[in-house]
């Protein structure tokens, strides 16, 4: 769990990485050109929603990638990883074919490592931060592709191994919501020896993992692989369980939970408030991807229903809106649309989201905004009124704001709508405890890096905290936490303990 | 977890179960709904809670066999375990002493109204429930109402048992003879509609409950939402009770119909 400077100094200075590092000169290092993950073809992806889009590195691909890495003294690349991932150890361990290793070293620090290989925006993250990037300009390591193929290769063999845990202190804690926040924290406190019992609403683990990132770029059978790994160090799950509803925290204090992760996300979706918006067949992003993704509806033997149309129109431009449209190409939408009111410039979707969503035929109408819904006599929508858009001065975002054009709206038709405009923080857990400080956009008030709040047993991170943000500041509020919470709880609860 | 301890058919179409759920019992106060899922393949549907005993730790559900969902879930015997079963979820009923209250239920909604009807009855109110139903056969909870009212008024449409009308005719009547404080009517959307214009006219404060179409039923999807004097409100967790007089109910209804030809397809794929 240590990350020192000097820890990780240390650690270059072994043996093996000294010799790989004379093995191959530098020069030889910069000759190998950036591998290429392979995908699935765009016309035959489309036809499920559980065809998982890229492939995966080969063995010969990781090691020859790995070689790339310099394996500097100074590993900036950690410093763009929120969980501080051992990045360089993970590489060096692939390059010289110890796979299982290499799996190891990134769950030193990471509960997720097959999802974070998958989803994590590396281009701004540890990606960002590589010598290639930072000085020579050329393209990064791949070290999400070298992630994704570490922990592939772990579980694909079978023999996973459970990350070595503190011996158990008693000390009850328990986690609201089991997204990557919530399991990110469960994982560390679980090897600091804590007894943690993770807390559910739906009945599935996994938050965001499992309702919301389709089956095409994260299987559910993945994230449950990471899920059991925690279940074998310990960590126990109650699903349909709603605290505040089902039970409140002060029942859950007299159970003997000494201290509380809120990590229940901002799952609350916006809708634009225009008008028509309650019309038939227009959906939240959130509703139309738990159908799909966590409720299977686009199974036929699945009870859930979903709607499907010959039209479908998907307003917002981040990876949620990204998700949707291609979500809707797989259940056999013929014109799948993507409505944004800014340019493709200021899209906060991943960039390789939006080429594989142009690969799969998606139509992307940028500069243009909905301003009303028309529906048919049977209430349902059937064309969608916008109107073109004109970026002005940057706003507070730092994005060019968009301004509407007068005279310019016009009609699209439309079977089904997807409103993907963003979320808010969920208010179940700010509303049922007394004294949690929350903010004006419903977020509770942590102190920063501490991740505590107003109540001192009560901590939080991740969506809540943020707003909507990503799976990987969620993961890493969650380990900032878990190593806060422990010395509080040691303060609190353990040293006593020490001195008898 | 969630066994089904009792089972009595109130009629072909209506199924009364009583389920394990302990913490569900304990937390749950009238107005109160759960969402089930039956089966791994299964859907997650909305069912009010119709009565709870903390002491065996049980809640009562009355279950109207309408589609895939609710026909799976009343095929359930004794013994069986329902997959999933999460709440108490929405806003309870706000319950204080006003006076006389008139509880209206009609259909399947005479189940959740039979804890508000226990609530307002144990909040000193003077109650009077009228009770609806198509026919004789489909009348539930008589009794229970009875205990727990000052009088109960039953109509049927056909006239087989009580007086023969619509629901409105009864409140009416009890309307033009004494002073009603709050009404409260949980139903069919067109009933609580028209029970709802018929209290306006009097000006007596209204309170519908809403049975939207839901699917996670934690605020977290909004296929739940309806127009409340102009705004939109997520029936899950601002609901599932609304001022009744503000409600656009033909939205609602219309929103009731937004998976018709789906859930049709599931029916026939179900049955074959």
């Amino acid at each position: 769990m240590e990350r020192s400077e000097e820890y990780i100094k240390n650690e270059r200075k072994k043996e093996w990485r000294v010799e790989l590092q004379k093995k191959t000169k530098a020069k030889d290092r910069m000759a190998i050109e950036r591998v290429e993950m392979s995908e699935q073809d765009p016309n035959e992806r489309i036809k499920s929603q559980r065809i998982e889009v890229n492939n995966g590195l080969t063995k010969e691909q990781a090691v020859k990638e790995a070689m790339r890495c310099m394996d500097c003294v100074n590993p900036t690349c950690m410093e763009g990883c929120p969980v501080s991932i051992n990045i360089p150890k993970f590489i060096k361990n692939i390059e010289r074919g110890e796979f299982g290793k290499a799996a190891s070293v990134l769950k030193e620090t990471s509960a997720l490592p097959a999802v974070c290989g998958r989803v994590c925006p590396q281009e701004v993250q540890c990606e960002q931060k590589c010598f290639y990037v930072e000085k020579l300009n050329q393209p990064s390591v791949a070290i999400g592709h070298l992630e994704r193929f570490a922990a592939d290769w772990e579980r694909e063999s079978g023999e996973i191994a459970v990350p070595d845990c503190a011996e158990s202190n008693g000390v009850k804690v328990a986690v609201i919501g089991s997204g990557p926040s919530g399991l990110s924290f469960a994982g560390d406190m679980a090897k600091l020896g804590y007894d943690v019992t993770v807390f559910e609403a739906l009945h599935e683990i996994g938050g965001v993992l499992k309702y919301g990132i389709p089956e095409f770029r994260l299987p559910n059978a993945v994230v449950d692989v990471e899920i059991d790994n925690l279940r074998n160090m310990g960590v126990k799950f109650i699903t349909n369980f709603i605290v505040g509803q089902t039970a409140s925290l002060e029942d859950l204090k007299e159970d003997g939970y000494k201290a509380f992760y809120v990590g229940s996300g901002a799952g609350l979706p916006r809708f634009m408030n225009i008008p028509g918006e309650n019309a038939n067949g227009i959906l939240s992003s959130n509703e139309y991807l738990t159908r799909v993704n966590l409720m299977g509806a686009d199974a036929e033997d699945s009870d859930t229903p979903v709607l499907r149309g010959k039209n479908v129109v998907v307003v917002g431009g981040g990876n949620t809106a990204m998700d949707s449209v291609r979500t809707a190409k797989r259940l056999g939408a013929e014109n799948a649309m993507i409505v944004y009111r800014r340019s493709e410039e200021e899209m906060p979707a991943r960039v390789e989201e939006v080429h594989h969503a142009k690969q799969e035929g998606v139509e992307f109408l940028t500069l243009t905004n909905p301003i009303e819904y028309i529906a048919d006599e049977n209430g349902r929508v059937k064309q969608v009124k916008v109107q073109k858009m004109e970026l002005g001065e940057p706003d507070a975002s730092g994005r060019r704001r968009p301004i509407p054009m007068e005279g310019s709206e016009y009609t699209i038709d439309a079977t089904v709508v997807v409103v993907a405009v963003g979320v808010s923080p969920n208010p179940l857990i700010p509303n049922s405890v007394d004294g949690l400080e929350v903010s004006k956009w419903g977020t509770i008030e942590v102190v920063k890096d501490k991740m505590q709040s107003s109540i001192p047993e009560v901590f939080a991170g991740g969506d809540i905290v943020r707003g909507g943000a990503t799976v990987i500041l969620a993961m890493g509020d969650g380990r900032k936490a878990a190593a806060n919470m422990d010395v509080y709880l040691k303060e609190k609860y353990l040293s006593q303990k020490v001195e008898q | 977890m969630n066994k089904i301890v009792e089972k009595e058919n109130f009629s072909e179409k209506v199924v009364k179960l009583v389920v394990e759920a302990p913490l569900i019992a304990k937390a749950r106060k009238p107005g109160n709904f759960v969402i089930v899922r039956v089966g791994e393949k299964g859907e997650r549907i909305p069912l009010t809670i119709a009565g709870a005993d903390i002491k065996k730790g049980t809640i009562t559900m009355i279950v109207q066999k309408m589609g895939v969902s609710s026909k799976k879930l009343c095929a359930l015997e004794v013994g069986d375990c329902v997959t999933d079963l999460v709440g108490p979820l929405g806003k309870p009923t706000e319950i204080h002493n006003v006076g006389t209250v008139l509880c209206c239920g009609g259909g399947v909604g005479v189940a959740p109204l039979l804890p508000i009807v226990e609530g307002y009855k144990k909040a000193g109110n003077k109650v009077i429930t009228v009770l609806a139903a198509r026919n004789k056969d489909l009348l539930i909870l008589e009794d229970e109402m009875r205990k727990h009212s000052d009088e109960v008024i039953i109509m049927t449409d056909d006239g087989s048992y009580g007086n023969k009308g619509l629901i409105t005719e009864g409140m009416e009547e009890v309307i033009q003879r004494e002073k009603i404080n709050e009404c409260i009517t949980i139903g069919p959307a067109i009933m609580m509609k028209f029970c709802s214009l018929l209290t306006k006219k009097y000006e007596i404060p209204t309170m519908a409950s809403l049975n939207s179409i839901m699917v996670d039923g934690t605020g977290m999807c909004g296929a739940c939402r309806v127009t409340v004097d102009g705004k939109t409100k997520f029936t899950c967790v601002d609901g599932p009770e609304f001022d009744a007089h503000k409600i656009d109910f033909d939205e609602m209804m219309s929103r009731l119909g937004g998976y018709k030809s789906e859930e049709q397809d599931k029916m026939d794929h179900f049955q074959e």
